[in-house]
This record gives structure tokens, C-alpha cells and sequence, in this order.
């Protein structure tokens, strides 16, 4: 093999979403030699689709708030498999990380004193999103991006990594990659290498995800050694548009229903107050009219049920739609047009007035709109250590949504955004900490850059063969229909039958014409990665005979006590995207007696 | 179920010429969703950016019957009846069919001195809803660069690049000089580096605006009277040089340090 470009780090991060960029400014702070890459352009990552807002308990709205009810109500969203100490990590230093991205130009909605105006949400006792109408992504992505660019961090875009390469010790040393605009690969070598690569929703036929969501940093930690954790968490949001058919699974944020809105069948009625758990019944309104009166004073009644968790959401619709009471369009009505002035709606919620205006032809200040649950989310991930965010595999470290640990079974909306300053913040650290402690050689072995290489140009050389487009079909229908929201141990065990199946077919992958920016090719090289995610969540959600979070079986419909004190962690055989895992349930650590105390207050 | 023809351009910078793809179309369809379905299909390397799908990314920019347009929003049943014609954005050189070199754009945000803000309390900054507005409004911008695109400053002219920010970048130094935040004067840098003087407010910015930011009156007009009121009123002028404690010197402020 020809000597191929080479680029050297002391920290090379995979990703330039909020984690990434936010690990990326911590690390260069520190005086270290810091690279970014991205598969598309930088300020496109998925970061830039999170509308509500970032969860922090500032108390600016509710001086009532403080960590320890954020901690609580964490917890509790994640129906307790969370990992307590990122939990209260996370509730702890979030206040802090978003004030900071002040300093680096955000401009927050504000309270009547000036402060950062905070945002009801579902799960959060308190108002406590920082946000800034609904398009509170994209400013925490502008003001990464631009705070990374001041830094003049080197970033490189549209490069995708095909895989990580480790030293002969067994330490992470750097990845290989290719440049998707003319398709000639890369080296990085790094002493560390920080996983920021987003989530991995791609692979449902129903969802929110980009075609980034393909879930290579999962899977390619994976193969380098690490552990998967609580893979079969996965989130469908609850309103997902469900009409015109092209954008079926497009998000509709979960503040039209923190700022009034409300969720209807075909006969009108507010089915909510019907899907009220018994562990959330003490905190939730009983009637319309005690709801009503939450919105502008919280103690005047209780919580609307809208505002439930996302899994119990989910879970609902989904109900109503199978007892013949949907929509037309196969979903249910979310109504605020009813209930909020036009001119409110616009102010707060101006991309979803556009989105619905110029995509549904619906005006949303006059129309309910109709929705129904999206593929959203994996709260499933790399197993890290809380305060490093360091790996199984020495080196490297993991950060947002490809990390596991912080929302358990299930995540509240709003603590995506804090999740990634704080633990990509955390990761920085973590990775700069490893390298002064000696840690990293950045010498990988060149045999494995021949091999990836020979194996992503695979696909050139066959005389004919799969089209790499009718696969991803097939994966995300067959994924939609058996391990969806609703799953059962046969839909499982045939997904897994089906996979090994894809398997062999993406083996048999023709890509047509030439390296230069060729999607079909980069589809091709996506889809490893996507079968190793999808059989991950598929034998998560076989192991996991239980309904809780996220994760719900029609043949065990309750949560299992017994199940409740167990992650189950996922590791890799033999470091091939088609080969054996192994699936192992891990004893939750212990928690502290004083957080324990918390939880039990809370109850 | 009907069909729709797409007369696509594809080629390289090399050169290249229209291909035309007939497909089937469905109701609400956008033209991203004929574009993903000609490439699942006919043309699996037909090359298109793209990402969220939403109109919040701003990846899927491209010349819609010679306008610049969204492909993620713009609805085929918007169209007029007949061919849909998709060319890259004209303005930028092109790597691949639809996909262009957008790098001049990366190099002029690297020109930008960096907000420069007073310390912050530990309680963190007041700041009002009024005083954010303005900038907020900027700060919608999704950088689609389909104002570049259609900027007739650096459209038709190659040779502006080297002295001209574009519509986007005006936008930016709008924000950061409205910024209640910033202690940076941006005037003298926007004058003379980032070439103000050259736009000649005929709006075409403001038109394909997909966030609807009014770039040329709430952001161009007001920064071309803030530099002449700094450059050509004397007492103004006099002012700033006896009392620039409140505002650092664009010169200054590309090399301070940011917090």
C-alpha cells in the first residue's frame, strides 16, 4: 500500500456536534494538539435539530429548584438504570456549562430581570430549560462552532472514519478515514481519540435521525474492545410528524406541549388522564381543569399528563391509535392552535409553525396538528467511567449521545443538550488527564489501515451485487417492525435471523461509479456499523424480559424487580462488524445513601 | 400516483451536462424526497448534501429552476407543472453534481474577531429580551449560504472573494456589533476587511432568506451608518479617539484573548 496522508494529534474527537466541539475547546484550552472530524460540513451535526432547550437548574424561574431535584427527576425519567454519579454529576454542573456559553456569544431568552429564561418540559418538576424559541440547538452549535473557530482548532469536514486503530499494546492511537469529496483515505494518529459520533437512529424506518444517526461510534467502539450498555433503550419521541408520508418521523418539539399544548383522539377526548402510572399519579392533575391551572402557577394544580415522560407518552399514543381512535393518518392530534393565542404560538414556536406551514400545509395557530411516535433517541451507548468519561479501551473516551450511563431507561427531554456540554466538557478533561499521566503512543499498526482499506473498496471490485439502498431498506423496515416500540421475544429472535440475512447481503454490496463524493459508497461503508448497532439493540432487548423505559415487551408488559438492578453490557468477539458479541447482565453499582435519600423523598 | 421529470446537472469541476430522471411522486413530497428516491434507484451516486431534513440544517441548498432554494422545503406541488431543473450553486466551484466547495464561507467566519465580553459575575449576565432581540434575529441564520449564492457581488465577480464577506458574514458582524455583550468596535474591520462598501442594498440576500432574517435592512443598512457615522462625522470621530475606553479597536480586537 501507498504511504497515505497522515494528520497528528495528541486528541483527535470523532464528531462535531455539541459533545465533540465542546470537548475539542476543553482540551485546547489545556495547551494540547487537538484535530475535529465530521462526516458532513461543521455546523451540521444533529445537535442542530434539538429545539426545546437544555436542562439546568438555574432556579431562574422556580428559585424552588435546585441539582438535587434535577437529579431526582433524572432518575426517575430513567426508571433508576441510570448510573447515579453521571446523574448527579450532570444535575450538579449544568448551571454552570450553560451560563459559560454565554461568555462565547449564546443569547438565551430571557426572564423579566434578565436572566435565562426556563422552559416547562416533560419529567422536570420545574421550568428549567434554557432555551431560545425552539430552535435551542442550533444556537449551542453556533456558539461552539464559532468559540472552536476563535480557537482556530483544526476541524475536518466530510471525513468519515472507517475505524480505530490501537498501538501494539492495545492503547487507542488514531483512526483511518476518507475524505467523502474525493474519496482518497487519511490517517490520524492521536494519543487519545474522544467518541462524540451522536446516536444511531438511521437504522428505524420511522425517525427523527439524519443519515448521520448510523451509529458508528458505537459500533466502532465495539470493535476496538469497549462495552455496550443498555443498548435496547431507545427512544421514540412522541411527536414525530406522521403526515405528509415524506416527512413521517420529522420531531415536533416537546414544547408545544410544555407551552400549552395538549394531545386528543378522533373523539376529542384528552386520553392522557387515562395513562397515568402509578408512580407518577401522586404529582399529576386528575382533571382538565387542575391541569389547566398548572401552566401559569404550578402550585395551583398538578401536572398535565402530556407532560409524563416520553416513554409513558409513547407508549399512550400508540394505544389509542390500536383501539381504532387515531388519526387519519395513523396518529393522534397534538392542539395548541385551541388554546394559545396566534401570536404566542409564533413567538415561541416559530420552526414549527414554519415546518407545519410550508411542509403540511397546516397553519398550527388554527389546526391541531397530527402526530405520532419517531425513532429519536439511543440511551444506550459506550459504558464510561462518570467523571472521565474514559472507556474499556485505554485512550479512548466517549461523550453525548453515543455514551451510555446518565439517562438510564429512558431520557427526559432538555437533558440531551446539558449531557453533551457537561460530559463533553468532562471527556476533554478526561482525555488531556490520560495523556500528561504518560498515556498513548499514537503508533498504530499500518496493517490494520490496509486492512479497512482493502475491505471499504471491497464494493468497487465486484462484477455485480447489491444495491447498498435496497439493504438500508430493508434493515429499516425490518428494525421498524420488530424491535420498534412495541417488541415481543419472537419479533427479537426473528430480527436476529434477519440481520444475520442483511449481513450476508451487505457481503455482497456493488457500489456504482467512482470514490469522488459518492453517496452509494458512503451508504456502503454506514451500513456496517448499522448492523452491528441494530443486532446490539436486538439482543439487549431479547435479554431485557421486562418493559421499562424505552423498552417495552408485550410478553413481559410490567417492570421485573429483579431486572431492575442490572445493565446489560455488550462486547465484541472478535472486533468484526458481522461477528459473535457476547451479552452480560452487570449489577448496577451501589448508590449512596445520601442520593439514595433523595430518590426516597422523593417518593 | 403521478411522475415528475428531474433534469439534474451532473459533473465534476472537469465539466459535465443535464441528466434527466422521470420517477414517480407522491402527495407533499419534497424535492429532497424525489432526489433520495433517483438515488435509490437510477443513480445511487448522484451527489447531494443534505442532513436534517427540516429546514434547520441548511445542507440541502441548491439552484431550484435557477433559484436558490432548500430542497428539504421546497414542496414539488410548488413547482411550476413540467421539468424541475437542479443546478449547484452557482457562486461556488463545484466538487460533484449538486455538491459545491463551500470553503469560502469557513474561511471568512475565521476572520471574525471573537466576542470580547466583560468578565462575567458569578450569578451570570442580566441582559434584557429587548436587548438580545436584534441579535437574536441573526443568529437564526442556519448557513444554507444560499445569500452568498445569490449575491451578484461575488456571483459574478471572482476577484471580490479576497475583500468581500457576503451577505452571511454581514449578518454576523451585525449580530456581535448589536451583541450587548461586546466590547469590540467592529466598524474600521468591517469597512476594510469584510468590504460593506461594495454591497449595494439590492436585497437579493434578503429574498432567499429560508429563516426570513431581513439581512439587508435590519443588519446591512444599520452597519453601513454605523461606519459612517464613525468615518465621516468629525465629532464622532473626534469622540472615539479621545474616549475609546468602551469599545476596542478592531486591530485590537482580533488579538485579544477571548474568556
Amino acid at each position: 500500500m501507498t504511504t497515505i496522508e497522515n494528520h497528528d494529534y495528541d486528541i483527535l474527537i470523532i464528531g462535531a456536534g455539541g459533545a465533540g466541539l465542546r470537548a475539542a475547546i476543553e482540551a485546547k484550552q489545556q495547551g494540547l494538539r487537538v484535530g475535529i472530524i465530521t462526516k458532513s460540513l461543521l455546523g451540521k451535526a444533529h445537535t442542530v435539530m434539538a429545539e426545546g432547550g437544555m436542562a439546568a437548574a438555574m432556579g431562574n424561574v422556580h428559585s424552588e429548584d435546585n441539582w438535587m431535584v434535577h437529579f431526582r427527576d433524572t432518575m426517575r425519567g430513567g426508571k433508576y438504570l441510570n448510573n447515579f454519579r453521571m446523574a448527579e454529576l450532570h444535575a450538579k454542573e449544568a448551571p454552570q456549562r450553560v451560563l459559560e456559553l454565554e461568555q462565547w456569544g449564546a443569547l438565551f431568552d430571557r426572564t423579566k430581570d434578565g436572566k435565562i429564561l426556563q422552559r416547562d418540559f416533560g419529567g422536570h418538576r420545574f421550568a428549567r430549560l434554557a432555551h431560545v424559541g425552539d430552535r435551542t440547538g442550533l444556537e449551542l452549535i453556533r456558539t461552539l462552532q464559532q468559540k472552536v473557530v476563535s480557537m482556530d482548532i483544526d476541524v475536518h469536514m466530510e471525513c468519515k472514519v472507517l475505524k480505530l486503530l490501537k498501538d501494539s499494546e492495545g492503547n487507542i492511537a488514531g483512526a483511518v478515514a476518507y475524505w467523502r469529496q474525493n474519496g482518497e483515505f487519511v490517517t490520524f494518529s492521536a494519543k487519545s481519540v474522544i467518541l462524540a459520533t451522536g446516536g444511531a437512529g438511521k437504522s428505524w424506518k420511522f425517525t427523527s435521525n439524519s443519515w448521520e444517526g448510523t451509529g458508528d461510534g458505537h459500533a466502532m467502539a465495539l470493535w476496538a474492545g469497549s462495552e455496550l450498555m443498555d443498548m435496547e433503550a431507545i427512544q421514540f419521541h412522541p411527536t414525530g410528524m406522521v403526515w405528509p408520508l415524506s416527512v413521517r418521523g420529522l420531531l415536533v418539539t416537546e414544547g408545544v406541549r410544555g407551552d400549552g399544548g395538549v394531545l386528543r383522539n378522533s373523539l376529542g377526548e384528552r386520553f392522557m388522564f387515562n395513562y397515568v402510572a402509578p408512580m407518577f399519579r401522586a404529582e399529576t392533575a386528575e382533571t382538565e381543569e387542575e391541569a389547566d391551572k398548572w401552566y401559569d402557577d404550578h402550585s395551583a394544580g398538578r401536572r398535565p399528563p402530556e407532560l409524563l415522560p416520553r416513554d409513558e407518552v409513547s407508549r399512550a399514543i400508540n394505544a389509542e391509535v390500536k383501539a381504532g381512535r387515531g388519526s387519519p393518518h395513523g396518529g393522534v392530534f397534538l392542539d395548541i392552535g385551541s388554546r394559545r393565542s396566534a401570536e404566542f404560538i409564533r413567538r415561541r414556536l416559530p420552526s414549527m409553525y414554519h415546518q407545519f406551514m410550508e411542509l403540511a400545509g397546516v397553519d398550527i395557530t388554527r389546526e391541531p396538528m397530527e402526530i405520532g411516535p419517531t425513532c429519536h433517541y439511543i440511551m444506550g451507548g459506550v459504558k464510561v467511567d462518570a467523571e472521565t468519561a474514559a472507556t474499556k479501551t485505554p485512550g479512548l473516551f466517549a461523550a453525548g449521545e453515543v455514551a451510555a450511563g446518565l439517562h438510564g431507561a429512558n431520557r427526559l427531554g432538555g437533558n440531551s443538550l446539558s449531557d453533551l456540554i457537561v460530559f463533553g466538557k468532562r471527556a476533554g478533561e478526561g482525555a488531556v488527564s490520560y495523556i500528561s499521566a504518560g498515556g498513548g503512543s499514537g503508533k498504530f499498526k499500518q496493517s490494520d489501515v490496509d486492512d479497512a482499506i482493502t475491505e471499504a473498496l471491497e464494493p468497487f471490485d465486484r462484477a455485480e451485487g447489491e444495491n447498498p439502498y435496497d439493504i438500508q431498506r430493508d434493515l429499516q423496515d425490518m428494525m421498524q417492525a420488530n424491535v420498534g416500540i412495541i417488541r415481543t421475544g419472537d419479533e427479537l429472535e426473528f430480527a436476529l435471523g434477519e440481520l444475520e440475512k442483511l449481513s450476508d447481503r451487505v457481503r455482497q454490496i456493488k457500489v456504482k461509479g467512482g470514490r469522488a463524493y459518492n453517496p452509494g459508497w458512503n451508504l456502503a461503508t454506514d451500513l456496517p456499523s448499522m448492523i452491528t448497532v441494530s443486532k446490539c439493540v436486538a439482543m439487549g432487548a431479547l435479554n431485557r424480559k421486562e418493559s421499562r423505559g424505552g423498552h417495552t415487551r408485550n410478553d413481559f408488559p410490567g417492570p421485573v424487580a429483579e431486572m431492575g438492578t442490572v445493565n446489560f453490557t455488550e462486547t465484541s468477539k472478535d472486533g468484526k462488524w458481522d461477528g459473535a458479541f457476547n451479552i452480560e447482565a452487570m449489577p448496577i453499582p451501589t448508590i449512596t445513601p445520601e442520593l439514595k435519600a433523595l430518590l426516597e423523598e422523593a417518593k | 400516483m403521478s411522475e415528475i421529470t428531474m433534469r439534474v446537472w451532473r459533473g465534476d469541476a472537469n465539466g459535465g451536462d443535464f441528466e434527466n430522471y422521470t420517477t414517480e411522486r407522491s402527495d407533499g413530497e419534497v424535492v429532497l424526497d424525489v432526489i433520495h428516491r433517483i438515488q435509490a434507484t437510477e443513480a445511487p451516486d448522484l451527489a447531494c448534501r443534505w442532513n436534517c431534513k427540516a429546514g434547520k440544517c441548511g445542507s440541502c441548498a441548491v439552484e431550484v429552476n435557477g433559484k436558490p432554494r432548500l430542497m428539504c422545503m421546497t414542496r414539488i406541488d410548488t413547482l411550476p407543472e413540467g421539468p424541475v431543473t437542479l443546478t449547484p450553486m452557482k457562486t461556488f466551484p463545484i466538487i460533484r453534481d449538486l455538491v459545491t466547495d463551500v470553503s469560502f464561507n469557513y474561511v471568512q467566519a475565521k476572520k471574525v474577531p471573537a466576542l470580547l465580553p466583560p468578565p462575567m459575575p458569578a450569578e451570570g449576565y442580566r441582559m434584557f429580551q429587548e436587548d438580545v432581540e436584534r441579535s437574536q434575529e441573526f443568529r437564526k441564520c442556519i448557513e444554507c449560504f444560499m445569500c452568498q449564492d445569490v449575491c451578484h457581488v461575488i456571483r459574478d465577480h471572482e476577484e471580490n472573494k479576497e475583500n468581500y464577506a457576503g451577505p452571511r458574514f454581514f449578518i454576523r458582524h451585525a449580530e456581535l456589533e448589536m451583541h450587548p455583550l461586546d466590547t469590540n468596535d467592529r466598524r474600521d474591520f468591517v469597512r476594510e476587511e469584510a468590504g460593506l462598501g461594495m454591497c449595494n442594498i439590492t436585497k437579493c440576500c434578503t429574498e432567499v432568506c429560508p429563516e426570513h432574517i431581513k439581512i439587508t435592512d435590519n443588519a446591512i443598512i444599520p452597519l453601513k451608518e454605523r461606519v459612517v457615522d464613525a468615518h465621516y462625522d468629525p465629532v464622532a470621530w473626534l469622540g472615539r479617539k479621545i474616549l475609546r475606553k468602551t469599545k476596542t479597536s478592531a486591530t485590537d480586537a482580533a488579538v485579544q484573548p477571548a474568556p
